[in-house]
This record gives C-alpha cells, structure tokens and sequence, in this order.
C-alpha cells in the first residue's frame, strides 16, 4: 500500500513536466493545427539557458531570487526562440499546406538539435542545485521531498494561470476564436497574426518553466534531452485529445502515473512502450482522444 | 545491357586503380613511422572514459617517442571519437584500418563497443588491445583481441566478497543496467559468487542506460530492505540512482565497478553517494614508485589526478608499445605475436601478464567514495 502511494507522487511529479510539455503542443495544435515538432527543443534550450544564467549568478543572492531569476529567464529565452522560429520558419507558411509547415517543423527541431550538440557539446551537464533537496513528510515507507511537491504545485499553479487566460481573458477569447475558424476571426477584427505570436508564447514559456523543474528533479541535461520527452508529452497530447487544454494537463499526469506503475509492477524495458501503447490504443478505440471532439471538416 | 557490363567493368578499373593507390602511401608511410589507432568516447553520456584514457595514451606515445621511439621510428597515434555510439565505433575501427592503415587499435572503455569494433579489428587481423573492457567476451572474439585489465567473474567477485567478508552485509539488491554487456555480465557474476559465499539476493531489476527517473525500481528495492545495492552501471546513471535513491529515504550502501571512476560521479550524485564503494583497477593513493611517478608525471602534465581508466589508457600503450618494440618486425602479426607473449610487464595498474585467454591477470582495488572526487584506497582484492 505504502509502495503504492509512493508511486503515486513519484507518478504525479513526473506526470506534470510531461503536462507542461504537452500543454504547448495543444495549444499550438488548436490555433494552426499543426504539431509543432520543435516544441521538445525548445524545452531543452530552456533547460540550458537555466543552467546558465544560474552559473552567471552570484552565489552571494539569496536562493528565492536566485530560482525565481532562472525560472524567469529560461521562460524567456524559450519565448524568443519560439518567436524567432515562429517568424523566420511559420509564417512565411502560413498559407502553404499543412504538410508544408509539418516538415519545417521537424526540420527546427534537427537544426535545434545540433546547434544544441554544437554549441553545448554532447556531454552530459549537470544541472545546478538550486534548491536542495530534503525530505518534506517521511514515514518508512513513504517519501515525498520538497522538489516533487514544488514540481507539482508550480505546474498546478501555471495550468490554472493558462486556464484563466484562454477563458477569461480578451487574449484568450481570440484565441479560441482563432483555434475555431481562422479566417473568420480574421474578418471580425481579431489580429490572428498576433494571437497565433501569443499562443506560441504562452506555449513555450510553459515549456521552459517545465524544463527548470525537470532540471530540479534530474539534474542531468543535454542537447538531446528534448526527444523522449518530447514524444511523450506529444502522446499525453493526444491522448487527451489535441487542442484540448484540459485533457494535455491529464494526459501527461496519465501517462507520468502509468510509466511509474508499469516499471514498478512488470519492467523498465516497457517504460517507453507503454505510452507508445496508450497512443495506438487511444488512437483505434477514441481518435480523438479523452477530450477531443470529432470536427469535420468541410469540403 | 552492353552498357553495363562495361560500367560496371570501368567501375572496377576505378576502383582497383583507387585501392592500389592507397596501398602505395602507406607503405610509403611504414618506413617513417608507426601509426597507433585510438577509438573512444571523447563526447557523450561516458565522455570522460574516452578523455581519461586518451590522455594516458597520449602520455605514453609521448614518453616513448622523446625516448627515441621505436626501432628508430617514431609512433603516431590516430585518434577517433565515437561518441559512446557501438555503430560509430565500428565505423571508427573501419576507417582507422582500411584509410589511415594504422599497426595497432587501442580502445575502448565500454564492453559493448569493444565487443561492436573489435569483431572489426578481427576481421581485417588488426591487433587490438582494450585498455578497461571487462566483459569476458571482448577477447573471445578471436586471436586478435587483447586487454590489459582484469574481467568481470573477478570483479564481480570481488565486491561480492568485499560485502560479506569487509561490510559483514549478506542481504543485496542488484540494479543493473540492461542494456550494457559490461553491466548485465558483472551483475550476473556477482550474484553467482554472492549466493555461493551464503548471501542472500532479496531483489534484482532493470533499468536502461539513459533513463532519467529510477524512482519506481528504488520503491521496490527500498520494500525488501536490502543492506547494498549492487549497482554495475555506468557514473551518469549512477549519479542518478544515487541521488533518488538518498531522495527516497534509502539507507543501503551502494557498491559498483570501475565503470563509476569519474568525476562526474559526485558531480552528479552529491552528497548522496559519499560512503560508497566500487572496485577499480588502481589507487593514484598507491605508494609503490611506479604509481606515483605516473601520478606526478600526469599531474604535472594535464594538471589533475589520474583515475583508473587514465592509467589503464598508459598501460595498454605501454604494453602496445612494448610489444612493437619485441615484435620481429613491425607489422600486425609481428605485433600480435609479441602481444601474446607478454609476461610480467611492469605496468602503473600492477604486474601484466597475457594468459591464453588474451586478458591480464591483475589485482583489484577498492574504493570508497569519501568526498567530491575524492576516492580513499580500502583494500586490495588478489585473483
């Protein structure tokens, strides 16, 4: 019972990271409907520019400014990545088709990649300890330490952020308008240009909060840490039926939960396999996912 | 169909003129120097196996050639990164034969690459010589395969009898990595010789080299209440599992193989993996002349302390070197020869002698890992 709760949070803290990764594939998904492939690298240059900022920090700051510092600059620079790729790869796309757009997508994230290898080197780094770890609540069977209750709170805390703004905010009601049919948001006034630029925002800031918190947890990165995780949080995605806010943020819990069931009850061998299994299975028995609604499209 | 029997002709003239060409320059190059071939992960998740070794080499390669070299010539090392990648070792080895011609392969660290590239070296009858390989079937790959340091049924027995002779610790779990022979082999042959000693294995799972997160396995491992973990895997994983595995409220003490000399190790692991322990092939703490005149040669040079697999590096150069030095003359089955007859060669890692099996016999030491990059001598394991 107790192996069982502790493979809950474990499940849970890993689930969340997935979550934020998956939640900028939705949202991207639901204003262009595409899959931003790039998206996983962008994640991996968030984690790299957390690693450096903090080595060019003082040590003498105190910790709170020190972690809220990195967070918010590898948000940002996940954002400016994200914008120059939007503006430079995207949106001279635009009109072209969507397979067009897909295959530049996967061309940014090689180039990501290997400019990654390049600059960074292939090593393994090792992500600093911002915050040292200890043990918040302990019985002998059961532990949970401050960096998996930070993971999960700070993940709770963005997703209800992110859901405010796409339900109760101006910016957030173009964006569904946008993600609902682009051209006609476009006639009634709405900037899409610009909500489209938000979206991609929004998206990979999630991403580069999400990679400082995977750094906390594993304190372990380089220039291809981006692959796994991002098929993973690609899958959590679909599986929660792409576009669908709600159901990425499940998914990846989902998946995060299955991965650390099926390790501890049956082998590691099939930590992969099984969210690549939960996609075929979504994909055969609910195409459009836990969330998803089926949209036809018109002739 | 004219057409192609005489393209395909043509192509044939091309290419037998373009394979003779090649052979000319090398022979050309034989009479000037001698040309040592060098695969290793210098990059990747095993980075610092390639970079220690290769500085022992390049040590090694340097003092003979300042000594005047060999039979006059002087020794070129050839040297290729294979990014800790097998299918990139075997390229590596391909070309280090077939293009740059070199007399011997030195390489690798891993027993899964040694094994990928060395098939390679055997094919073409290139003697290679692995500096730190320890899964036994490196060198049963055929006759022209050596290694300088001792196998894994060794090692495997030697932290089996550390923990139940040493640590009085009779209740193990093992984590081995299964995706890694050297990994999968030592495991195995540390639990054969931990239950024949009246141990006792209360667990024994699986994770793959580059998972991140080893929560679950440690869940399970922590519900048995071992008093180690065997854990044969390589420093960036062991980081990890040390790490998460202090995370989880573990008290076992972790015990491995050589693969965790680096100094990555406590890079990565912290605080967490102070107490531990692990069998290497030599201490740099070893007060014998020999060790600590290389020791401060090294220092002197690359300004930092030699771990195992820099000096393993030094001696399969040394014991390359030697060999050319006693071979008749210096092509691969001359070298071959002289390498299957090395008896008692005074190496940095102990006394090598080649027995049949084409492996070292040697003594093991074990470590504990005291403070960050600080591994303290123990004990010394004999054969």
């Amino acid at each position: 019972m107790e192996e069982f709760i502790q493979n809950i949070v474990n499940g849970v803290a890993q689930g969340s990271v997935y979550a934020l990764v998956a939640l900028g594939y939705t949202m991207v998904y639901g204003v262009l409907q595409f899959i931003n492939f790039a998206h996983s690298d962008i994640f991996m240059l968030g984690a790299f520019a957390g690693l450096y900022i903090a080595s060019w920090l003082s040590p003498s700051l105190p910790p709170a400014v020190t972690v809220f510092l990195v967070f918010g600059g590898a948000m940002l620079f996940c954002t400016a990545v994200a914008l120059l790729t939007e503006r430079i790869a995207y949106r001279p796309l635009r009109k072209a088709p969507r397979l067009n757009v897909l295959i530049t997508a996967i061309g940014v994230s090689l180039l990501l990649q290997n400019l990654g290898q390049v600059i960074f080197g292939s090593d393994p780094r090792v992500f600093p300890a911002l915050i040292p770890t200890r043990a918040l609540f302990g019985t002998e069977g059961i532990v949970i330490n401050n960096i998996q209750v930070i993971v999960i709170f700070v993940s709770l805390s963005l997703m209800l952020l992110l859901n405010y703004i796409v339900h109760h905010t101006k910016m957030g009601i173009a964006m569904r308008a946008v993600s609902y049919d682009i051209q006609v948001a476009s006639l009634m006034g709405i900037p899409s240009d610009r909500i489209i630029v938000f979206t991609f925002m929004i998206g990979s800031a999630l991403a580069g909060s999400a990679a400082i918190l995977y750094g906390l947890s594993y304190p372990k990165i380089e220039p291809l840490l981006g692959v796994m995780i991002g098929l993973k949080a690609f899958v959590a995605a679909v599986f929660g039926g792409i576009g669908n806010i709600m159901g990425a943020a499940l998914g990846g819990i989902i998946i995060g939960l299955a991965e650390a069931f099926v390790v501890f009850y049956v082998s590691s061998s099939f930590r992969d396999a099984i969210a690549f299994g939960i996609l075929i299975l979504v994909l055969l028995l609910k195409p459009a996912g836990l969330f998803g609604t089926v949209r036809r499209e018109k002739v | 169909m004219k057409k192609f029997i005489a393209l395909f002709v043509l192509c044939l003239v091309i290419g037998t003129a373009c394979t003779k060409k090649t052979g000319e320059t090398t022979t050309a190059a034989v009479t000037n120097e001698i040309l040592f071939g060098e695969y290793g992960s210098m990059t990747g998740a095993e980075s610092t196996f390639g970079v220690s070794t290769h500085k022992g080499i390049m040590m090694a390669v340097e003092e003979a050639n300042k000594a005047g070299g060999i039979k006059g010539k002087q020794i070129k090392v050839i040297s290729y990164d294979d990014q800790g990648k097998a299918d990139e070792a075997v390229t590596a080895v391909t070309k280090l034969i077939t293009q740059d011609k070199v007399h011997v392969v030195l390489g690798e660290v891993a027993s899964s690459r040694s094994i990928a590239a060395g098939a390679v070296a055997q094919q073409y009858k290139i003697p290679m010589v692995s500096p730190s390989s320890t899964n036994p079937k490196v060198t049963q790959i055929g006759e022209y395969i050596f290694r300088v340091c001792f196998i894994d049924p060794f090692q495997g027995s030697v932290m089996a009898k550390f923990s139940i002779n040493h640590l009085k610790m009779k209740k193990a779990a093992i984590f081995r990595d299964i995706r890694s022979d050297y990994s999968v082999g030592l495991a195995n042959f540390f639990a054969e010789e931990y239950k024949k000693m009246g141990g006792e294995i209360v667990m024994d799972v699986a994770y793959s080299s580059g998972d991140m997160d080893f929560k679950s396995q440690l869940t399970g491992i922590k519900g048995k209440k071992p008093d180690i973990i065997f854990v044969p895997g390589y420093y960036t994983e062991v980081g990890l599992i040390s790490r998460q595995a202090k995370e989880l409220g573990l008290k076992a003490v972790l015990l491995g193989g050589d693969g965790w000399d680096s100094e990555k190790l406590t890079e990565i692991a912290g605080d967490s993996i102070f107490g531990s322990f692990f069998s290497n092939h030599y201490s740099h703490e070893d007060k014998s002349p020999v060790v600590q005149n290389f020791v401060n040669q090294y220092k002197a040079k690359y300004s930092e302390v030699p771990n195992g697999l820099a000096a393993m590096g030094y001696d399969a150069a040394l014991v390359a070197l030697d060999a050319a030095r006693r071979a008749k003359e210096v092509t691969s089955v001359g070298i071959r020869d002289a390498l299957a007859a090395t008896t008692n060669f005074q190496g940095v890692t102990g006394v090598i002698t080649i027995n049949k099996d084409r492996d070292a016999v040697k003594p093991a030491v074990v470590l504990k890992v005291v403070s960050a990059n600080t591994f303290q001598y123990v004990t010394t394991v004999n054969p």
